[in-house]
C-alpha cells in the first residue's frame, strides 16, 4: 500500500503597528514598530528558524530523497527576512536548493482578501508567486490560503487560477464521520485536489508537546510512529501542518522538541509504510475518495475552526470593511510606499488582535497579542487606517487632477490643432478656389490670357489675324501683352504693325472691345 | 481675615478639577485681603505657595497621650472601604490600586494612631483610613494655628473641617464641588453620603458650585436653604498661549469630547450624535479623549455604527496634550447627564473653541456664548455641532464673545463672593460668642 506523510510548515510574521495616536493622523505616515518587529524576528530566527533549518538540512543530507518537507512563506515575512535576517533567508535557500522542499503559494500579505475582494486576492497570489520565484527560483504550484481558510467557493476560485491542489483544515464539523487521511476534491470543481490537515496529530505536536498534564506526554518519535501505524489500513495520507515557530519558539528547546524532530524522519522511514511527500506529490500519487463539502469557510484556528478569530465582531468588521473599501483606489495608484503599507495593513494578525472571544482560546490569543485589550488594538489600527485613507484619497485626487490636466491639455491641444487645421483648410480652399477659377477662365479664354501663353501659341494666333485687327486689339493692352506679342511678329508683320500703329492714333473703345472679343473667339477656336 | 483651608490636592499634583479650583480660589482670595493656610494630606514640595501657606499633614505628629485627640478619635467611626468610593479614578486604575494596597487596609486602626503617618494624598484603597487620619490632623492643626474661619473642600476633608471646628469653636464653611449623586448616580455610597450630610449639617455655611448642586444639597441632603450659597467657579487665565507649532493635520472639522468616559458624562449621546452627523456629512472627525468604565462599550458602539475611521479615541490626555487637543478642535461637546459645574468647557472657550454643553451642567447657568441642549436630545446635539462646524458666522461669534466671556469669569470675583460668605459666617460667630 502506498502511503504518504506530508509535513508542512507555515512561516509568517506580521509587521506590527507602533502606538499610533490621534495626533499622528495626517502628519506621520510611519505605522510600523520597526524595533519591535526586528526584535521578534531576530528572536524567532535564533530560537527557531536557524536551528530548525540546520536540522532539516542535516536530515535531508542523511536521508536523501526519502525525506521531504513543505513550506509556505508570507510575502511579508520574506520582506522581514530580507531586512532583518538575510542569513535565515540564505539558509532557506540552501534547504530549498536540495530539491526535497516544496514551497507553496499563498497571499502576499497573509491577508483575508479571499473573504473580501476577489481581485485583490488574485493580485496578491500573483505577487506572492513572483516574490517566491525571485528569491528561490521556483514557481509554486500548490496553494494554501491564510490560516488554511477554505470554502467551496474559495477552492473553486483557486482552481480557476490554475492551482491543482490546495491545503486546508480537516475540521470535525465538515468531515463528520469521514477521515482526514485521504485525498479529497473541491465540491464545485473536482479538478482541485484538497489535502486535509490531521488536526489531532498536528496539535499533539503544536499544543500538547510540552503539556505534562496530557496523559500521552511525552511524545517520542516511537510513540508518533506507533500512532500512525495503528491507523486503519486503508487510510493513506497523513497531513501534519504546523506553524514553523512551533519548533523552538512556542515549544522551546528545553521541551526536547528538536530531539523529536531529529528522531522522527528515520523512525517513519524505517518503521512505517509512510513515505514523506509534498502536497504536489500527494495530489499526483493518490486517488481522491470524494468531494469535500465546505459551504461555510473554515480555518485551522481556535476550537471553532472557523473565521471567528479575525471576523465577526464589530471591531473587526468595521476595520475590514473600511480597509477593503480602498482596494480599487490603492491598486490604481503607482505610489510604491502606499502599496507597501496596503500590503502590511492587510495581515490577518491585525484583526486577530481585535478578537473579543476570550473564553476558549484566550490564552493563545494573549500569547500572540501585544495590546492590553482588543479595544486598544482597534483604536490603534483605526488611527493608522484613518491616516492611510487620507493618503489614498490624496493620491486618488492627485491622479484625478492629473487626469483632468491631461484631458484639459488634450482639449487645448485639440483646439490648437483645430485652429491650425482650419487655417490649412482655408488655405487649401483658397487654392482650390483659385484653381477652379483658373480652369474656369481657361475654359472660356480671355484676352488677358495672352500674357500666359507660349510663344508658339501666340505665333499661331498672329497668323489668324491681320495687322489692323491686331493693332486695334492691342491698343492700350498693357506692356505685358505687348511684350509677349510684338517679339513674335515676323519682320514683315512688324513693319505693318508699326506703321498701322502710328496711323491709328485714335481708336474707339468700342472697336477695341469688339476686336478683343474677336481675338478671344480665335483663341477659343485655336486651342 | 485668616482662613484655615482643608483640601485634598494642590497643583501640580492633581487628578481632577478639585485641585485646580482650590488653587484658583486661593489666588483670588489674596486679592481680597485674605490669608490662607492650606492643608493637604501630602505635599510634594513643588506646589505653588504664592497664595497660600501650605501645610503638609504628613508632617504633623500626633501626641497620642493628649486626651483631646484620643477623645476625638473615639467619635470617628471605623469604616470599611467600598469599591464605589474613589471619585476620580477609572475602574482599571482602581483595580490596580486595590491590588497594590490590599494589605494596607489590614492594619487600619493601628496606623491611624501612629505618631506620624505618611499620607498618599491619592484616591486609593485606604482612602477612608486617610480621611480618618486627616480628621485627626485637622483637630491637631486647629490648636496650633490662629485663624478666623475654617473652609473644607469636598467630603474628603469634611471630617477634618468638623474636627477643627470642634477643637477651635471657629465657624466652618464647607464647599460642595460634587455630590455623591453626581459621582455615582443613584447607586450612592452611603458612607460618603453620611460624611457629606454630617459635614453640611455641622457647617455654618455651605457653598455650592452651581444652583443645580444647591438644589441637590437642599432636596436630597435636607440642608437648610438659608445657609446654602451658590458661588460659580471661574477659570484661571491661560499662562501661555496655545503653542503655534500644533497645526491641525486633518482637513476635516474636529469635534471633541474630553472627560471621564463614565455614565454621568453622557459619552453615548456624543457617539450617537456623531453617527447622525457622519451619515450626512463625512467631513467631520470626532475625538473622545479620556478613559473610564464605559470606554470599551463606546469603542464597540463606534465600530458597530461603522464610523471607526471618523471617530477616534485618545486615552487619557494630560498637560500639553490637552492644549494640543484644543488647538485641533473646532467644536467642544460636554453632554453630561449630571455635572455640578464643569470647568472643561471654560478651558475650551479660553482656547478659542466654541462649545456645546448640556442644560444639566452647572456651567450652563452662567454661560451665554455656548449652545445648550438637553443631554438626551441627540438631534439637538447633532444640530448644534453641525451648525458650529459649518456656519462660520455662528462659530466666529462664539469664539470671539466666548473668549471674552470666559476672561471675565475671574477667580477674583468668585473669591469676592466667598469672602462675603466667610464674613457672614464670622459675623454670626461673633454675635453668638458675645451673646453667650
Amino acid at each position: 500500500m502506498n502511503k504518504s506523510i506530508c509535513l508542512y510548515f507555515q512561516v509568517h510574521q506580521p509587521f506590527r503597528l507602533r502606538t499610533y495616536r490621534f495626533f499622528d493622523i495626517g502628519k506621520n505616515h510611519h505605522y510600523f514598530d520597526e524595533y519591535f518587529n526586528r526584535m521578534i524576528l531576530r528572536r524567532v530566527a535564533e530560537k527557531s528558524y536557524l536551528p530548525m533549518n540546520a536540522l532539516l538540512l542535516k536530515t535531508i543530507e542523511e536521508q536523501g530523497s526519502a525525506f521531504k518537507v513543505s513550506f509556505s512563506f508570507s510575502g511579508i515575512v520574506l520582506e522581514q527576512l530580507e531586512m532583518y535576517a538575510p542569513e535565515v533567508l540564505e539558509s532557506f535557500r540552501t534547504l530549498i536548493a536540495t530539491g526535497q522542499v516544496e514551497v507553496l503559494a499563498e497571499t502576499y500579505a497573509h491577508s483575508l482578501s479571499s473573504l473580501r475582494n476577489t481581485n485583490e486576492f488574485e493580485r496578491q497570489v500573483e505577487a506572492h508567486s513572483a516574490k517566491v520565484e525571485q528569491l528561490f527560483g521556483i514557481k509554486p504550484t500548490s496553494f494554501r490560503n491564510t490560516e488554511l481558510i477554505y470554502s467551496d467557493d474559495i477552492g473553486a476560485r483557486v482552481a480557476k487560477m490554475g492551482f491543482p491542489v490546495m491545503l486546508t483544515e480537516g475540521a470535525k464539523h465538515i468531515l463528520g464521520w469521514k477521515s482526514p487521511n485521504y485525498l479529497y476534491t473541491n465540491a464545485i470543481n473536482p479538478k482541485l485536489k484538497v489535502l486535509l490537515r490531521n488536526f489531532r496529530l498536528s496539535d499533539d505536536i503544536t499544543f500538547r508537546f510540552s503539556q505534562q498534564s496530557w496523559p500521552e506526554w511525552p511524545i517520542t518519535a516511537e510513540k508518533f510512529v506507533g500512532w500512525i501505524n495503528k491507523m486503519p489500513e486503508k487510510e493513506e495520507v497523513v497531513n501534519v501542518f504546523m506553524d514553523y515557530e512551533t519548533f523552538g519558539e512556542h515549544q522551546p528547546i528545553s521541551t526536547g522538541i528538536f530531539d523529536f524532530v531529529k528522531a522522527l524522519p528515520a523512525a517513519v522511514i524505517q518503521n512505517t509504510a509512510f513515505k514523506f511527500s509534498t502536497p504536489a506529490e500527494v495530489a499526483k500519487k493518490h486517488q481522491p475518495v470524494s468531494a469535500i463539502h465546505v459551504p461555510n469557510a473554515i480555518s485551522w484556528s481556535d476550537e471553532e475552526r472557523d473565521l471567528s478569530a479575525w471576523t465577526g465582531n464589530n471591531l473587526q468588521d468595521d476595520a475590514l470593511e473600511k480597509l477593503y473599501s480602498l482596494a480599487e483606489k490603492v491598486n490604481a495608484s503607482d505610489d510604491e510606499q502606499l502599496k507597501r503599507d496596503w500590503n502590511y495593513l492587510q495581515s490577518s494578525d491585525h484583526f486577530f488582535y481585535m478578537c473579543t472571544k476570550w473564553l476558549s482560546d484566550g490564552d493563545l490569543h494573549k500569547y500572540f497579542n501585544h495590546y492590553p485589550s482588543p479595544y486598544e488594538a482597534y483604536i490603534n489600527y483605526m488611527n493608522v487606517l484613518s491616516d492611510f485613507m487620507i493618503r489614498v484619497e490624496d493620491r486618488h485626487a492627485e491622479s484625478q487632477s492629473a487626469l483632468n490636466d491631461w484631458v484639459e491639455s488634450t482639449e487645448k491641444f485639440g483646439h490648437e490643432i483645430g485652429k491650425i487645421a482650419s487655417e490649412k483648410f482655408r488655405d487649401a480652399e483658397k487654392s482650390v478656389k483659385s484653381k477652379i477659377s483658373e480652369t474656369k477662365s481657361k475654359a472660356k479664354p480671355a484676352f488677358e490670357d495672352i500674357k500666359n501663353m507660349s510663344d508658339a501659341k501666340i505665333k499661331k494666333l498672329i497668323k489668324e489675324l491681320d495687322a489692323e485687327q491686331l493693332v486695334i486689339a492691342m491698343k492700350d493692352a498693357g506692356e505685358e501683352i505687348r511684350d509677349k506679342v510684338i517679339p513674335n511678329l515676323t519682320q514683315k508683320a512688324r513693319k505693318q504693325y508699326d506703321s498701322l500703329h502710328e496711323k491709328l492714333t485714335e481708336v474707339k473703345q468700342k472697336d477695341i472691345q469688339t476686336m478683343r472679343k474677336k481675338v478671344e473667339e480665335k483663341l477659343k477656336n485655336l486651342f | 481675615m485668616k482662613i484655615l483651608m482643608f483640601g485634598w490636592e494642590f497643583p501640580p499634583h492633581i487628578t481632577g478639577g478639585l485641585g485646580t479650583a482650590c488653587f484658583g480660589l486661593t489666588k483670588g482670595l489674596v486679592k481680597h485681603d485674605t490669608e490662607v493656610i492650606f492643608v493637604v494630606p501630602k505635599a510634594y514640595g513643588d506646589e505653588s505657595q504664592e497664595a497660600v501657606r501650605l501645610v503638609n499633614a504628613s508632617d504633623v505628629n500626633i501626641d497620642l497621650d493628649k486626651d483631646e485627640e484620643r477623645e476625638y478619635w473615639d467619635r470617628v467611626q471605623y469604616m470599611e472601604i467600598g469599591s464605589n468610593i474613589i471619585p476620580y479614578v477609572g475602574p482599571e486604575a482602581f483595580s490596580k490600586i486595590t491590588e497594590q494596597e490590599k494589605r494596607a487596609s489590614e492594619n487600619f486602626k493601628s496606623k491611624v494612631f501612629a505618631q506620624s503617618y505618611e499620607f498618599s494624598g491619592k484616591y486609593g484603597l485606604n482612602l477612608m483610613e486617610e480621611v480618618a487620619r486627616y480628621a485627626l490632623i485637622g483637630s491637631a492643626i486647629a490648636t496650633k494655628h490662629d485663624f478666623d474661619v475654617i473652609h473644607a473642600h469636598d467630603w474628603l476633608t469634611y471630617s477634618a473641617g468638623v474636627a477643627a471646628k470642634e477643637t477651635s469653636g471657629k465657624p466652618l464653611v464647607v464647599h460642595m464641588h460634587a455630590t455623591e449623586f453626581d459621582r455615582s448616580g443613584e447607586n450612592i455610597n452611603t458612607d460618603v453620603f453620611a460624611i457629606e450630610k454630617n459635614g453640611m449639617e455641622k457647617a455654618d455655611r455651605v457653598i455650592t458650585v452651581s444652583n443645580l448642586t444647591r438644589k441637590i444639597v437642599i432636596e436630597r441632603y435636607g440642608i437648610d436653604p438659608e445657609k446654602v450659597v451658590t458661588v460659580h467657579n471661574a477659570v484661571e487665565p491661560k499662562d501661555k498661549e496655545t503653542p503655534t507649532d500644533v497645526n491641525k493635520q486633518v482637513k476635516e472639522k474636529v469635534v471633541t469630547f474630553l472627560g471621564r468616559i463614565t455614565f454621568q458624562k453622557g459619552p453615548e449621546y456624543f457617539v450617537e450624535a456623531a453617527h447622525k452627523i457622519l451619515k450626512r456629512d463625512p467631513n467631520v472627525r470626532f475625538v473622545m479623549a479620556g478613559t473610564g468604565d464605559l470606554l470599551h462599550r463606546m469603542v464597540n458602539r463606534v465600530a458597530q455604527l461603522r464610523v471607526g475611521h471618523r471617530f477616534h479615541f485618545t486615552g487619557f490626555l494630560k498637560g500639553d496634550d490637552v492644549d494640543n487637543m484644543f488647538a485641533m478642535t473646532d467644536v467642544f461637546v460636554m453632554p453630561s447627564i449630571s455635572e455640578p459645574f464643569g470647568i472643561v468647557p471654560l478651558e475650551a472657550m479660553r482656547s478659542n473653541v466654541p462649545v456645546v454643553i448640556s442644560k444639566q451642567s452647572g456651567v450652563s447657568e452662567i454661560l451665554k456664548h455656548a449652545i445648550k441642549v438637553d443631554f438626551w436630545d441627540i438631534d439637538g446635539l447633532a444640530d448644534a455641532i453641525y451648525g458650529l462646524c459649518h456656519y462660520s458666522a455662528l462659530s466666529e461669534d462664539f469664539i470671539k464673545y466666548g473668549k471674552q466671556e470666559v476672561e471675565n469669569l475671574k477667580w477674583e470675583h468668585a473669591a469676592g463672593k466667598v469672602k462675603k460668605v466667610y464674613q457672614s459666617a464670622f459675623d454670626s460667630y461673633l454675635k453668638q460668642s458675645t451673646n453667650s
